[in-house]
């Protein structure tokens, strides 16, 4: 069989983009545009927008652009829904050429007429695309006279800009929910022993599980930011006491905003794996100087632990020595999958993000082995490259990487989108655990 | 649940709520995907490349890799010619493929991007082939883009160099499966015609497993074979939307006479394809595909009475929704919703080449059946039409699994993309054979729906 060509080559503008941990002393750069002929596993500014807001369940989200944009974001994640299913379906205005000609203002101020009519709502999402930006729609003057119009809050969300990446976009729905909660009197009441929890999208229904541990210790989980959220709900996001932040990435900016013009103090947490679950609540509980819910917390550890620890040593056992790669999109996430495999006794070899920031990247230096492989921006030569060079048994990614991975006989797990059972709190690292033995311990692989 | 579709119909103009559809460099990117050692190259911002290869993923399950030009703010004021020439030089430095199939994306349409003038000043390695199509999204379809990009080949590739005609012919198989294409080509092989399948992704988006990642797999349509496609026989372009463009243009530049057929699905459109290439070569119909049609008839008759008058929703792209309507009306069925997303009348861009409600309705008129029929749709239209107008069996791509559960009707899945099953993609719907297994699944769907149904006293073991 031919050996793949690219197996020695990476670009030289890429060189910085890639460390070994021990070789060098140089910092990673991150952050920087792909190369042009790359072939970049990064989405764009609109796709982050999207994936934040886009769990804001009884919204319409209307995408005012020609039909792709649309079509490719339509219900791909698996954000779950207590209530309102509206935000499944698919949105566009579906611009046409001479739309694009003559502008599409025309065209998305009936979009909204329409879709207001046939489906009430509270808030509609307009998200603007690249080329709505080169035409020159004025979103923001259509969507004050939609609002006007209909009396509902129409957002515009200015995810127009193919220079940024996902980053950009996760700013510019934050811009969006910002609009939306802020207050219509002075300020909301605040509410004692309330948190908001943001960055968690309620992919296969974590939120659920992290706003019971929270009753359990006598705090109320206000509003998650986004997952399984609604209108009513964020118009009151205002009123809790604390904000704690699970995708630092997607949303430090909205809690630094929130803190600024709320007063509402925040923390980063992480919920993923039982050594982060535990330190994040016992952080919350500390903020709250409760003695009482100290002793809850301490109590639900114990209770919690003991009915996962047996689960996780037994597959420790039958996992201990294997070699991990990981590639997600943001470094929060990497740097709780590396404790996460020491926990269940898998080494990360290599591990690289979409998006991760300068201080991730340090922290996931500090937390791997010598010789780990880390990188931004991977492209798919480098990341076939080096989970063959480092010998990794599992690769963790999103959707397009499970193909490569398969291709090379190397086993898969998705932490992203496609994830269908929770991995966050103390039942997601058994299911973490279950899901890696599942595809490394499968039959398959000695036929490859 | 997801039952959200509301029954009273009204006049929409302002856009799509649920598309039947997806833009055009997509299809021009799964298009370029069947030349042997390509890789596609999207001209746009990166968003939109990481979105095609995306979905092409989830429908494949194979690593489908495409570059960028990765666009910077700064090419939507100066133009992206900068971008695309970098993007070439990188490319095949890096990732050293034979040929590089360039498309557009909406970005690089508006901005004005003169694609031919940029390739023609690009540095191009010796031996190694640039080709270009414009895949605006803001017209047509995946299926335009598909139609272009393989135009594209034919504009950039196709030579007429020999005095006569070679006996070969070229078939031009549409947007359908890697497993329809290798069946298409079986069949060829068959009749022993020569054949030049242009694009072809079988052994790229089926390739095997081999423990190794290859970046261009061993299948495709190999570069000699396309400049040798204006050296052929005949052209039968397979479906009128995705693949008549091509086809006339090889008409056009080297004097390759033209069939356009129905995408050969059921008895009637195959036996059309084996007709039209008997009438062209001197050859019988081979004792085995005599045999295959012969086992489809006899499948059709044993099994007819669980069709006979069952009303079918379908919706898809528009070759297929054209097979797939003859089809299910030879099974006894009525068709009483077709629907599909690509708008109705063109191929490529201005060139009306079909009319796709017309066709359809002539189809229900000879076979007497009266229903509804929609170019340019979305899924919210044929949601709306099954609430006023129940069916018994809905055929179409994954999306239309909303309809199904809201509505509790069994379902068929058929066409692109197909997310939340696997297999499809290896196995054909095209030829007799895969008339068989559509067969297959069509009856299974119906059956599976009865003994669910059926009360203890009416439940049956043989049906
Ligand atoms: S901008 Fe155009 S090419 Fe890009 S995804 Fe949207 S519709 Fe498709
Ligand atoms: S046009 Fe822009 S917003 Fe749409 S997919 Fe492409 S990069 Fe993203």
């Amino acid at each position: 069989m031919q050996k793949s060509v690219l197996q020695d080559t990476v670009f030289h503008e890429r060189e910085d983009s890639i460390i070994t941990k021990g070789k060098q002393k140089k910092q990673l750069t991150c952050d920087t545009a792909s190369v042009a002929g790359c072939v970049s596993q990064r989405a764009c500014v609109y796709c982050g927008a999207r994936v934040v807001l886009n769990p804001v369940t009884d919204a319409i989200h209307l995408v005012h652009g020609p039909i792709g944009c649309a079509s490719y974001t339509w219900d791909i994640r698996g954000s779950l829904s207590s209530g309102s299913e509206l935000y499944r379906n698919s949105f566009s205005t579906d611009l046409k050429e001479k739309d694009v000609i003559f502008g599409g203002e025309k065209k998305l101020a009936r979009a909204i007429d329409e879709l207001v009519a046939e489906y009430p709502t509270k808030v509609v999402f307009v998200y603007a695309t690249c080329i709505v930006g080169v035409i020159g729609d004025d979103l923001e003057a259509v969507c004050k006279a939609a609002s006007a119009k209909h009396q509902i809050e129409v957002i515009p969300v200015q995810s127009s800009g193919f220079a940024g990446n996902k980053a950009a976009g996760y700013r510019a729905a934050c811009d969006a929910l910002l609009r939306l909660i802020k207050p219509s009197q002075k300020k909301n009441k605040p509410k004692a022993s309330t948190v908001n929890y943001l960055g968690d999208f309620n992919l296969a229904g974590e939120v659920w599980i992290i706003k019971d541990y929270l009753k359990q210790i006598g705090i109320e989980l206000n509003v998650a930011f986004t997952g399984d959220s609604h209108y009513e709900a964020l118009k009151n996001a205002t009123t809790a006491s604390l904000n704690i932040i699970q995708c630092a990435g997607s949303m430090i900016y909205l809690a630094q905003r929130m803190e600024e013009l709320y007063a509402i103090p925040y923390m980063n947490i992480s919920f993923l794996g039982l050594e982060d679950t535990a330190a994040s609540l016992r952080r919350i509980v500390d903020s709250f100087g409760d003695p009482e819910m100290k002793l809850c917390l301490e109590e639900l550890l114990v209770r919690e632990t003991s009915k996962v620890k047996p689960t996780l040593d037994w597959y420790r056992e039958r996992l201990q020595g294997k070699k991990a790669a990981i590639y997600v999109g943001g470094g929060f996430k990497a740097i709780s999958l590396i404790k996460q495999f020491r926990e269940i006794g898998i080494d990360v070899v290599m591990i690289g993000t979409q998006t991760g920031r300068q201080e991730e990247y340090q922290t996931i230096n500090e937390l791997v082995d010598e010789g780990t492989v880390i990188l931004d921006d991977a492209n798919p030569s480098e990341l076939e490259k080096f989970m063959v060079e480092k010998g990794a048994h599992l690769l963790v990614g999103g959707v397009k990487e499970r193909p490569l991975a398969y291709k090379l006989g190397i086993a898969f797990i998705d932490h992203n989108h496609d994830r269908k059972h929770p991995l966050s709190g103390f039942v997601g690292a058994v299911n973490l655990a279950k899901e890696v033995a599942t595809t490394l311990c499968s039959p398959v692989w000695q036929y490859v | 649940m997801l039952n959200c579709t509301p029954k009273e119909l009204k006049e929409r103009t302002g856009g799509v709520i649920n598309p039947a559809k997806t833009c055009q460099p997509l299809g021009a990117m799964y298009a370029a995907l069947g030349i042997h050692g390509c890789l596609p190259h999207s001209h746009g911002s990166q968003g939109c490349c990481s979105y095609h290869r995306m979905h092409l993923t989830r429908h494949f399950r194979e690593p489908i890799m495409a570059s960028t030009s990765s666009f910077t703010e700064g090419a939507s004021v100066f133009g992206g010619g900068a971008n695309l020439k970098t993007a070439i030089k990188n490319v095949f430095t890096i990732y050293n493929p034979e040929i590089m199939a360039v498309h557009t994306t909406c970005l690089s349409e508006t901005i004005g991007d003169d694609l031919p003038t940029i390739i023609r000043t690009a540095e191009i390695p010796e031996g190694k082939v640039v080709i270009h199509a414009n895949t605006p999204s803001y017209q047509g379809s995946h299926i335009t883009g598909f139609s272009n990009m393989t135009k594209g080949m034919v504009n950039y590739l196709a030579e007429a160099t020999t005095e006569t005609k070679k006996e070969q012919v070229n078939i031009i198989p549409g947007f359908v499966n890697p497993g329809d294409m290798r069946e298409i080509k079986r069949i060829l092989k068959i009749m022993g015609i020569k054949t030049i399948l242009f694009p072809d992704t079988s052994g790229v988006v089926d390739s095997p497993m081999t423990g190794e990642y290859a970046m261009y797999p061993r299948g495709g349509t190999q570069l000699k074979d396309l400049v040798d496609t204006g050296n052929s026989k005949l052209t039968v372009a397979l479906g009128s939307y995705a693949s008549a463009d091509a086809a006339n243009q090889l008409e056009r530049k080297c004097q390759v006479p033209a069939v356009v057929l129905r995408t050969p699905i059921g008895v009637k459109a195959t036996d059309q394809l084996l007709m039209t290439l008997i009438n062209k070569f001197t050859v019988d119909i081979p004792v085995e595909l005599e045999e295959e049609r012969g086992q489809l008839v006899d499948i059709m008759t044993d099994t007819h009475f669980h069709f006979h008058g069952k009303k079918v929703a379908i919706f898809g792209d528009p070759d297929i929704m054209l097979a797939m309507t003859e089809f299910v009306l030879s099974l006894g069925m009525k068709p009483i919703h077709v629907l599909t997303g690509t708008p109705g009348s063109g191929g490529a861009l201005g060139t009306a080449l079909g009319n796709f409600e017309k066709e359809i309705q002539e189809l229900l008129q000879e076979a007497g059946v009266p229903g509804k029929v929609k170019a340019g749709g979305d899924l919210f239209d044929l949601h709306q039409w099954i609430k006023n107008e129940p069916v018994d069996l809905l055929i179409g791509n994954t999306y239309g699994k909303y309809i199904a559960r809201a509505e509790d009707i069994p379902f068929v899945r058929l066409g692109f993309p197909i997310l939340d099953r696997s297999v499809h993609s290896y196995l054909p719907v095209v030829s007799y054979k895969g008339a068989m297994r559509l067969i297959e699944m069509i009856s299974n769907a119906l059956l599976d729906r009865a003994d669910r149904d059926a009360k203890d006293e009416d439940f049956e073991l043989v049906m």
